[in-house]
């Protein structure tokens, strides 16, 4: 059985993936945790955004940058420049189509030279194979006689791993350590 | 030591000016249209031959002269020759300044000796001026007043000393004087400069007032004239021409940091840091192809410009072979020199996450790369305002202790009427069940904003978390009542 620890600040100088519901507070909580500056790729026709007042609790909204490209080529281009600057500790990438194992190695490259981290933030079943690990991230109901006001309790499955075994954890955000906890392991 | 100014009179600059792009050898006229009608504005030597000249209707001139080609005048255009001409001027003393539309005001106290006397200084001007195409009549005299007349009524120099006897002989249009004033004292019998001077001063100064006593003296020396010298303008902009056509993309990028170079110690000198660059790569076929670059921050530190450069070169088509570059600075902001900070643990500093900005901006343009930056309002999608990363610094507080939703999108309907959160909803598509939900939050429209998006009035927030886990931001507004979603939790 993987240890949470061993995976979870993500392994430096590699591109990760996350799908599911609760894909963005993945990357935010990621970023939150290891801080630095961190460049967020949109495509530019996409409406929904992220809302930084709801990004504070997970990080300072001043070390973000967001930039919209128009096409999914430039989107990739971005990343990768992004990945290879040394600049950034990370870059997440909101991505709708699926990536091909080329464009997938040549991020791996570029965060190995940059030692940056990436987050592919992909629709369901459009992982790359170059991934290093494939988190499928989904909210969970508390119960309805918890009181506490923590509304971040997610379980997070690990799909794909290339250096181990899968599992899957519940886990929420501590805001006073500001990292994120294991609240139970689940198991394969 | 007494002044030497050299006065230099382009009787025919504005048509000089065109013909220097295409020389011709028949009858050549500058119109302008004053007057109510198109006028000769400057006409050319084989023009001046056939009879016409300056301020000559166009249709009496067309008539006297049928071949006659002409072009319309260009005040500006001739206004910046003649700027031009006064930086050229710089090389043979610092102190130039225009005198009127056609002509400039050379004081040369002290240098002449440099070109080996004042004749032969007035020699290499005309040399040089003609080779230019250019029509030129200058004066070399001790003031500037006479330095004028002897361009325009005579020619050469007026030794030290001997200003009396040369001016003497001059008419009396010689001493800038207004046209009226001329014929009255021709129409009195003084012709030339000479009878003015022998007539006693009270006389003219009843009959003619101070005007032309002024103009007396200041020709003879006895009151000062000043010439107004312009500051050079500075110029961000360099060049660079081979020898022969390049078209390598390594070869242009070493022409390129040869430029940058250079570019950058003169802001760097003048403290001044550039936005945006253009490359002009002048190609062998006459076409030329740009390659622009946009900072994030104002830069003027080559070694860090050169790389950022690399894209927009590489998309240059350099065709046949590049033959000149020209590389110029704009969107220039003071920027001085900085204190470099020396410290054991180096801090890290914002160079390069503005060299990505500027890069990633290369691509994409600078004006999609955004940064956050905190709003005081209380409506969800005012609470921050989205501005360029690239103008603008990360700054401000973000409030602490409001529970809002990591997405935020437009207002999704959902059915219920009631003032509590429905029990069961359907949201794109699913199916679900309230499991918890915590509010209302009461958020009233801003009233002195009209947003559309608003005009439904109050909204109550509800946080809202179902047994399928999915945690929404719900609202109902209670002034026509609907329920939607606007967010959603982590």
């Amino acid at each position: 059985m993987p240890q949470f620890d061993s995976l979870f600040p993500l392994q430096k100088g590699r591109v990760h993936e996350a799908c599911g519901a609760s894909a963005h507070s993945f990357a935010a909580m990621a970023c939150g945790q290891a801080g630095g500056k961190i460049l967020w790729l949109q495509a530019g026709w996409q409406a929904e955004q992220v809302n930084p007042s709801g990004l504070a609790q997970f990080m300072d909204p001043k070390c973000l940058l967001l930039a919209r490209p128009d096409d999914q080529k430039s989107l990739l281009a971005c990343a990768e420049d992004g990945l290879r600057s040394g600049a950034l500790s990370f870059v997440v990438v909101e991505s709708l189509q699926p990536l091909d194992l080329t464009a997938g190695r040549r991020l791996q490259l570029a965060a190995e030279e940059g030692q940056s981290t990436g987050i592919m933030l992909i629709p369901d079943g459009m992982g790359s194979n170059a991934t290093q690990t494939r988190w499928c991230c989904s909210p969970m109901f508390h119960g309805v006689d918890e009181q506490e006001k923590n509304l971040t309790l997610q379980l997070w499955e690990l799909i794909k791993n290339k250096r181990g075994t899968l599992c899957s954890w519940e886990v929420c955000w501590d805001a006073k350590a500001h990292r994120v906890i294991v609240v139970s392991e689940v198991g394969e | 030591m007494q002044r030497r100014i050299v006065s230099l009179w382009f009787p025919r600059l504005a048509s000089d000016r065109i013909l220097r792009a295409q020389p011709t050898e028949a009858p050549f006229a500058v119109t302008h249209h004053e007057k109510n009608s198109e006028r000769l504005y400057c006409v050319n030597s084989f023009a001046r031959q056939q009879g016409l000249v300056e301020g000559m209707g166009l249709c009496d001139a067309k008539v006297l002269c049928p071949e006659l080609r002409t072009q319309a005048a260009d005040l500006l255009a001739d206004q910046r020759f003649l700027q031009m001409l006064l930086r050229w001027s710089n090389r043979y003393c610092p102190w130039v300044g225009a005198d009127g539309a056609d002509g400039l005001m050379l004081d040369v106290t002290g240098s002449t000796h440099l070109f080996g006397g004042e004749a032969e200084m007035l020699f290499d001007l005309h040399e040089r001026l003609a080779q230019f195409g250019l029509t030129v009549f200058s004066g070399l005299a001790a003031t500037k007043g006479a330095a004028w007349a002897v361009s325009h009524y005579s020619k050469g120099v007026v030794a030290e000393g001997g200003l009396k006897a040369a001016l003497s002989s001059m008419p009396v249009q010689a001493l800038r004087l207004d046209e009226a004033t001329c014929i009255t004292l021709q129409r009195l019998g003084l012709r030339s400069i000479g009878d003015v001077l022998a007539t006693p001063r009270a006389t003219l100064g009843r009959r003619f007032g101070l005007e032309l006593l002024r103009h007396v003296d200041q020709a003879f020396g006895d009151q000062a004239e000043q010439i107004n010298p312009q500051a050079p303008e500075v110029y961000y902009a360099v060049r660079l021409t081979f020898p022969d056509p390049i078209g390598f993309f390594d070869d242009v990028m070493a022409g390129l940091k040869r430029l940058l170079e250079h570019l950058c110690l003169k802001l760097k000198k003048h403290e001044q840091g550039m936005r945006s660059l253009r490359l002009t790569c002048q190609r062998v076929d006459q076409v030329s192809a740009q390659a622009e670059l946009r900072l994030a921050r104002p830069m003027h530190d080559s070694a860090r410009i050169l790389p950022l450069f690399e894209r927009s070169v590489g998309e240059i088509d350099a065709g046949y072979g590049i033959d000149q570059l020209r590389l110029e600075a704009f969107d220039l902001e003071p920027l001085p020199l900085q204190q470099v900070e020396v410290s054991t643990t180096p801090k890290p500093s914002g160079d390069a996450l503005n060299d990505l900005i500027t890069r990633l901006g290369s691509r994409i343009g600078l004006d999609k790369i955004v940064r956050f930056l905190p709003a005081d309002s209380h409506v969800p999608e005012r609470s921050f305002v989205v501005a360029p990363a690239a103008y603008c610094e990360a700054e401000g507080e973000w409030r602490e202790g409001l529970v809002r939703p990591l997405r935020l999108f437009a207002p999704e309907p959902v059915l219920g009427k009631d003032k509590m959160p429905p029990k069961t909803f359907c949201w794109r598509g699913m199916r679900l069940a309230l499991g918890r939900a915590t509010g209302p939050e009461r958020i009233a429209p801003e009233w002195w904003l009209d947003d559309p998006n608003w005009r439904s009035g109050l909204r109550d927030y509800w946080r809202v978390e179902t047994r399928q886990g999915r945690r929404l931001w719900m609202f109902f507004t209670p002034q026509s009542p609907a329920w939607f979603v606007q967010g959603e939790f982590a």
